[in-house]
């Protein structure tokens, strides 16, 4: 066991880790943060999507010991500072971008890196960036209208016009 | 009870934002495997790696030495346990009980598929028992296996099951006295049109993959037991009377947030049991969290059937019968409600939305060494809607007729209702004609032509398919499952207590695993009282709070769970007018209840909704001899027929004719749910179910070789569909004919997506290919895959 230390939402922590424990283990079982979900074990699903130094990672592709002195957010750290929704994830509300909840906290932490490198994203935009994220509830309508809302745009048409 | 536009109270109609999601959208949410007690063991199951074989010796000395091993469990461990029960009973055509093998917590003596659990290794850590699960020696001398269902009907093959006669579980036929009349009617036939299909494999893949937690608590020799499940109720019912004798009273089954289920977590499942004896053994907690490697094979599956239908008309186009032989894969063992999928669930649908007079349904259940198949989403359903609606296309196209036109001369008409059916059940309301205008209308079908036209030029094929489907939902009347075969009631259940300042806790036996029903629920009963929404919350998922109730699928909550609540919140209102006319010294006849206010008719006195919740507790001014105090109501709620949600569906897709490629550029839903408590959720209930029927119709397929061995075990060969791979969509429910039979008018609308989608894709794409030219192609079977459209493609 090894003492790992970052920082995970703005906040210094460390905890024991293995060689082998993965950095989505490592914030779920070490740190006790289960916003962060595990749903497959081949990096395909991206339930476990988190932020390592401003980039979308899949926590689960990383070992904790990788991440030692980075800078780590999680779905734990996206609300405003008051602990109201931020505007990607109050999108998700107001326009049902979620059901059972689960690639949630993935689906968030990459919409936000998504507008981050791109702002005003169109829907094959969203729907390309979002292709590691496996959601089986939603169908993807929701998320894409929920992203694309969150970036200002109107999505009030979105799969009314026939192609 | 529905109003237009909603209300501003949050009530019934209003496409209110689900409070639910707030945990959900900041890591709060509180899902099975974010449960860990102080003390617990983790266990790591070792499975069967070889699809059939016999279990001549399991080693477990090197592995019981290694680091943080506590101790190991095989089958020998659970003599005189229990096997998993099966919650349905099929009786065949010869009157004779379905085949039942013993479906053993832990392997004894054979493994029957790979993933079969053999032992079970539990230690300090995960890692340490999957460590020392590759330290132990197992001896399986393998035996051939069974993949293939005829094959496994065939003289001569390999058991599944050595106790059993063979490895046919049932013949059933329905309704088998109409055979000989369904067999004139096609030798009397102007046409006859005949189909061979393969509705696909499917693994239901919920995000959150399975979870338990078993605990054991001496203090009072109670057990608790954490799960991913749609129905805690049934797996304490099933586990504790049926698997290891613990009465109910001594077993808690909690189901907390569960990241969906789609059918797949409504199965009693051996880590549940193992996991609950493990720790009243151990005397620690015992958890256990799938993999996805380990969910492919070891959630229970769905579809697999093969089927031959056929289709009879009359000079002019009338439908006159129907006759079917399925052969429906089981898997290895009889999974929970697995028989009642391809009989009860299949052939009283068999009817569609048509009057065709005479239906035979023929299903032979198989045993093969594969993963239990039982209920995914639809659940028999959508292979009923299958073979009718591309038989339908079929008879259409053999008949130069338009498949629209052919469906809408055999409708039953809006004037016919209720309907009987040939085959058991009776429709109470529909209107089928409107939902084909709808979808017309929102597909924009006028303008399709020059779509095609124009994918033309660009060296693309267009075609646009359509489906129309009924599923019976709310499932169900008890009286008549349990005629049919059900071992469980199928009722619903809630308790409605008022709180002394007026707020309410609402505990349900329905659970929420997506559906929203802490939002939903909340909306009925803010609508009944008139208080806000927000003064409303919703329990559900804890046997110790919540009473007896069947859980959530078949799309029955709001159909079933709503009415009871319904009830429950109905006496609720009928206690607290009578604590009101007694404040108010007035006839409890006089007293009117609006916007959360109780008033005497015509005057102007009245007390508010708090007023009389806390004289309710605080009963100082009070007629205690003619009423209790309190506030608290219990309903139970058994439908008198199960509901009957319809709608069309169209797809229209582009193929690229050099590569096969499918790509759906447009998808729309015109559905009839009845009323409607909270459209917003209605919507996304569809978008869901249309992404898994579309998964099915083009991308997903659970392939075993000829051995047995699983080749798509993980979503790296499994293909699930993702962003952008699916299309916006259109849908509207606003066809409503309200269900005539339960108090809220619902009908269910968790299915219809996947139901009525697969059927519109596929016949789009054989419309594509016979605009095209391609006209020898009658049927792909899903999933439509380029290579097998392109296969398809070649003369």
């Amino acid at each position: 066991m090894t003492r790992v230390s970052m920082t995970v939402n703005g906040k210094a922590v460390s905890a024991e880790a293995e060689g082998r424990t993965l950095l989505s283990s490592f914030l779920r079982e070490g740190l006790g943060l289960t916003g962060t979900h595990v749903g497959c074990d081949t990096s395909q699903c991206g339930a476990c999507v988190v932020h390592v130094d401003g980039k979308a990672v899949k926590s689960c592709t990383m070992l904790a010991l990788e991440a030692e002195r980075a800078e780590v957010r999680t779905i734990e750290g996206m609300a405003n500072a008051d602990g109201s929704l931020g505007i990607i994830q109050q999108a998700f509300q107001d326009h049902h971008g979620l059901q059972c909840g689960f690639c949630t906290p993935g689906m968030v932490m990459s919409a936000a890196a998504l507008l981050a490198e791109n702002p005003k994203p169109s829907e094959a935009e969203v729907r390309h960036y979002l292709e590691g994220n496996l959601c089986r509830c939603t169908g993807y309508h929701n998320i894409v209208k929920a992203v694309m809302a969150a970036s200002g745009q109107d999505v009030s048409q979105l799969g009314v016009a026939a192609e | 009870m529905p109003k237009d536009g909603g209300p501003s109270n949050g009530g019934i109609g209003a496409a209110t934002p689900r409070r639910e999601d707030i945990r959900f959208l900041t890591g709060n949410g509180r899902y099975t495997d974010d449960i860990n007690l102080r003390g617990q063991a983790h266990v790591y199951f070792l499975r069967s790696q070889v699809a059939h074989g016999r279990i001549k010796g399991i080693d477990t000395a090197t592995a019981e030495a290694m680091p943080g091993v506590i101790r190991i469990f095989t089958g020998k461990d659970f003599e005189g346990v229990g096997g998993l029960p099966c919650g349905w009973q099929v009786t065949d055509r010869h009157g004779q009980p379905m085949q039942e093998p013993r479906h053993p917590v832990l392997a004894e003596g054979k493994v029957r598929h790979v993933g079969d659990p053999i032992a079970a290794v539990v230690a300090e850590t995960e890692e340490q028992a999957r460590d020392a699960a590759e330290a132990i020696d197992l001896d399986i001398e393998e035996l051939p296996a069974v993949v293939d269902m005829k094959a496994a009907l065939a003289d001569g093959a390999p058991k599944v099951h050595d106790d059993l006669t063979s490895n046919l579980c049932y013949d059933w036929g329905f309704v088998e006295e109409n055979k000989p009349a369904v067999d004139e009617a096609f030798a009397k036939a102007a046409h006859t049109v005949t189909l061979d299909l393969v509705n696909n494999r499917l693994v239901a893949n919920p995000m959150e993959p399975r979870v338990a937690v078993g605990d054991y608590d001496p203090w009072n020799d109670s057990h608790t037991l954490y799960t991913t499940s749609q129905n805690p109720h049934v797996i304490r019912l099933l586990m504790g009377a049926f698997v290891l004798g613990i009465p109910e009273h001594k077993l808690r089954v909690v189901a907390p947030d569960v990241g969906g289920g789609f059918g797949s977590k409504i199965f009693h499942y051996a880590e549940e049991a193992f996991c609950t004896f493990a720790a009243k053994q151990l005397k620690r907690p015992v958890k256990w969290t799938s993999s996805r490697s380990e969910a492919f094979i070891s959630d229970a599956h769905g579809r697999d059937h093969v089927t031959r239908m056929e289709l009879a008309l009359d000079a002019d186009h009338n439908f006159t019968a129907i006759r079917t032989v399925t052969h429906a894969n089981m898997g290895a063992y009889l999974s929970t409600f697995a028989p009642s999928v391809p009989t009860w669930l299949h052939g009283t649908l068999m009817a569609g939305n048509y009057r065709t007079p005479l239906i035979h349904v023929n299903v032979k259940a198989v045993f093969t060494n594969t993963v239990p198949v039982d209920a995914y989403r639809g659940a028999g359903r959508p292979e009923a809607t299958f073979q009718l609606e591309r038989i339908i296309d079929k008879a259409a196209r053999e008949l130069g007729v338009d498949p629209i036109e052919l469906r809408r001369k055999n409708f039953i008409q809006p004037d016919q209702f209720p309907y009987q059916t040939p085959v058991a059940v009776v429709y109470d309301t529909g209107n089928y004609q409107a939902t084909m205008d709808k979808l017309l209308e929102i597909s924009d079908h006028a303008g399709f032509a020059a779509r095609a036209e124009a994918s033309k030029r660009r060296g693309k094929l267009r075609g646009f398919g359509i489906a129309h489907y009924i599923e019976a939902c709310g499932i169900a009347p008890s009286n008549l499952v349990g005629q049919l075969g059900a071992r469980a009631g199928l009722y619903e259940s809630a308790t409605v207590r008022v709180n002394a300042t007026g707020s309410i806790s609402v505990f349900t036996g329905s659970h929420s695993h997506g559906q929203g029903h802490e939002t939903t629920f909340a909306q009925v009963v803010a609508d009944m009282i008139g208080i806000d929404a927000s003064q409303i919350d919703i329990v559900h998922g804890d046997t110790s709070n919540t009473p007896m109730g069947m859980g959530t699928y078949g799309s029955r909550s709001l159909a079933v769970g709503g009415s009871a609540l319904v009830r429950a919140t109905g006496k609720i209102i009928a206690k607290a007018k009578k604590i009101a006319a007694h404040l108010l010294e007035a006839s409890e006849a006089d007293i009117e209840l609006k916007d959360g206010k109780f008033s005497v008719a015509g005057t102007d006195k009245s007390v508010d909704w708090a007023g009389v919740t806390l004289a309710a507790y605080v009963p100082h001014n009070y007629p205690l001899e003619n009423l209790e105090p309190g506030l608290e109501e219990t309903a139970f709620y058994d439908p008198s027929n199960f509901t009957y949600p319809a709608g069309a569906y169209g797809c229209e897709v582009e193929l690229d004719p050099e590569t096969g490629k499918v790509e759906i550029v447009g998808f729309a839903a015109a559905d009839d749910f009845g009323n409607v408590v909270n459209p917003m959720i209605v919507e996304g209930q569809v978008h869901g179910g249309l992404a898994q029927g579309i998964g099915q119709a083009l991308m997903e397929n659970c392939a075993y070789d000829q051995n047995g061995q699983l080749l798509s075990g993980s979503f790296m060969d499994y293909t699930m569909p993702r962003a952008d791979d699916l299309p916006a969509y259109r849908v509207d429910h606003s066809c409503a004919t309200p269900c005539t039979h339960n108090p809220l008018g619902v009908k269910g609308c968790g299915e219809a997506g996947a139901i009525g989608s697969p059927p519109a894709v596929v016949n789009a794409v054989i419309d594509a290919l016979h605009r095209g030219g391609f006209t020898h192609v009658s049927h792909i079977d899903m999933p439509l895959t380029p290579a097998r459209v392109w296969a398809a493609m070649q003369r």
